[in-house]
């Protein structure tokens, strides 16, 4: 596929068009103004991803803005994913992100609803949900396809100024075991319909569950209109085992995985291979095009589990 | 109909105590429904502002007074501008609507709310109320199967489930139910399921609060 012919020409979108099987990260901003602690993080990435996502204000704790992150770890020489939730912001507001985001040189977004704010640092906070994560990939994709703002109005400062519109590779959630189970795959049929052109989805534990999604999903075709990027956290203790499967919406953490890491002697390593077993096995199954890995707080663990799970060198564009 | 709760009774004494003479006036329409401000209520609200003012040695008199609703000039009978004008200050316990209802008729009077109000809900059981509209100005339920996700999606999400549903409730609260799964079982039950399917637009909040204060008016029933 020829530059031209890129939505966005983001190295994400570019590795996808070529086949890869492609492996991003993510970065956590700090509960700071630290641009030392972004460098740092981006330093550990670099090299071992394809892209960053960067979060924005995750678990609904305040932290530095995802763009304003996104563009250190772009210096640093990352490809970022800005995440867009919107619990924060509404369409004027994310319109003007969008295209400073754009204007930086931040080319891949992904919408998001946003965790509620009960669960963060301001829990008296009044939400905004002006409209949600499917409406704002739609949003996106008419900024860049038809190169107009929700309101209909052309991008373009003037009657006669040029219309310069984001070119913005757009991605999504997709949570496979949410309820209701059913209405998953329909609804992530939604999500491709609106415009999106990558799925990054919640951390995957019981594979045979995700499997059967997958199989859904091949079913629909939609594996063939958007990149599915199955997410994947590595378990460090038998504790988080416990609590991502009591705690996390629509998580089951399978008991032979428990039972695993109850019976590891450090397991810590053992979440460890668990996660590259499932790099492996993710690799076999049809629709999904790559991984995406999200090592909570652990940037510096990144490098060595791609090295561990063959995923290095990452591929050029 | 609109759900209140009445407010902390210290927070009533801390106002009430600044005068000679204070009228409870309660609301025979809503809050008489939910238990929060009716007849009954202003009746155990004078009281206990009257047993305080004793234990704590404060001198002032509490009256008591409903009407049928303090929404409605209507009501607003002789007797009730009579006990008004005899009082120092009113505590409403109506809603947000009759307290400033209440100020609106008689603008010379300092009128304080009882109750705080909530929502528009209905009574689900015995002592539970909950919400089920938003006053969102364009209703949408009809593309729901009946729930509405503006007011009982904690996100009001338009084309649901976020990923935080999970087993019928909602990511903020077991307790609260997921009106994503609410809306995709009446649905299944109708027959409707494909209507999900749709991608429903971003909605227009100008007829919401979002576009200022509103009024509603009618030339078909202008006098």
């Amino acid at each position: 596929m020829s530059d031209t012919e890129l939505k966005s020409g983001s190295n994400l979108e570019k590795l996808l068009a070529k086949g890869e099987f492609v492996f991003t990260g993510e970065l956590g901003p700090p509960k700071s103004a630290d641009v030392e602690l972004v460098k740092k993080k981006a330093e550990f990435l670099k090299g071992a991803v394809d892209a960053v996502n960067i979060t924005d204000n995750q678990t609904a704790i305040v932290r530095m803005s995802s763009i304003a992150a996104g563009l250190i770890a772009l210096q640093c020489g990352l490809e970022p994913v800005i995440q867009i939730t919107c619990r924060d912001r509404n369409r004027l507001a994310m319109q003007a992100d969008v295209l400073g985001a754009y204007a930086l040189g931040l080319k891949n977004i992904l919408c998001l609803s946003g965790d509620h704010q009960c669960f963060g640092n301001h829990p008296t906070a009044k939400n905004v949900y002006d409209i949600d994560s499917m409406q704002l990939i739609s949003m996106l994709k008419q900024m860049r396809d038809d190169k107009k703002f929700a309101c209909g109005d052309d991008i373009r400062q003037g009657k006669k100024g040029p219309v310069v519109e984001p070119k913005i590779f757009i991605g999504a959630a997709a949570n496979p075991f949410g309820g209701p189970i059913a209405y998953r795959p329909i609804r992530l049929a939604k999500k491709v319909a609106a415009g999106a052109d990558f799925i990054q989805t919640q951390c995957i534990y019981d594979m045979d569950r995700f499997k059967k999604w997958m199989q859904e999903v091949v079913k629909k075709g939609l594996h063939e209109k958007t990149a599915i990027l199955a997410g994947i956290t590595p378990l460090k203790s038998v504790r988080m085992a416990e609590y991502m499967r009591d705690n996390v919406a629509g998580m089951t953490v399978p008991d032979h995985l428990i039972e695993r890491m109850k019976n590891a002697e450090n397991p810590s390593e053992e979440g460890e291979k668990i996660a590259i077993e499932q790099v492996q096995e993710m690799k076999e199954i049809e629709g999904v095009k790559g991984v995406h890995f999200m090592a909570i707080e652990a940037e510096k663990t990144v490098k060595d589990f791609a090295k561990k799970a063959g995923l290095l060198p990452r591929p050029e564009v | 109909m609109i759900v209140a709760e009445q407010k902390p009774l210290d927070e009533v004494y801390e106002f009430a105590k600044k005068y000679k003479k204070v009228l409870i006036m309660g609301c025979g329409t809503c809050v008489t429904v939910c238990m929060a401000g009716g007849e009954k209520e202003v009746g155990i609200v004078a009281n206990q502002l009257r047993l305080k003012a004793k234990e704590n040695g404060d001198d002032f008199v509490v009256d008591e007074h409903t009407i049928t609703r303090q929404c409605d000039k209507e009501f607003f009978d002789e007797e009730t501008a009579r006990k008004i004008k005899a009082a120092d200050a009113v505590v409403s316990m109506a809603c947000g609507v009759g307290v400033q209802y209440s100020a609106e008729v008689f603008p010379d009077m300092l009128v304080y709310p009882g109750l705080n109000t909530k929502f528009f809900g209905t009574n689900v059981e015995q002592g539970v109320w909950a919400e089920r509209c938003a006053g969102c100005g364009e209703c949408v339920v009809g593309d729901f199967g009946g729930v509405c996700p503006i007011s009982r999606c904690s996100k009001s999400i338009m084309n649901g489930p976020c990923g935080g549903s999970s087993d019928g409730t909602c990511e903020i609260n077991p307790d609260v139910d997921c009106a994503w799964q609410l809306i995709y079982d009446r649905m299944d039950k109708l027959g409707k399921l494909d209507e999900l399917e749709k991608n429903q637009p971003i909605k227009d909040w100008s007829t919401a609060r979002d576009g200022g204060p509103r009024t509603v008016k009618r030339d078909d029933v202008k006098l």
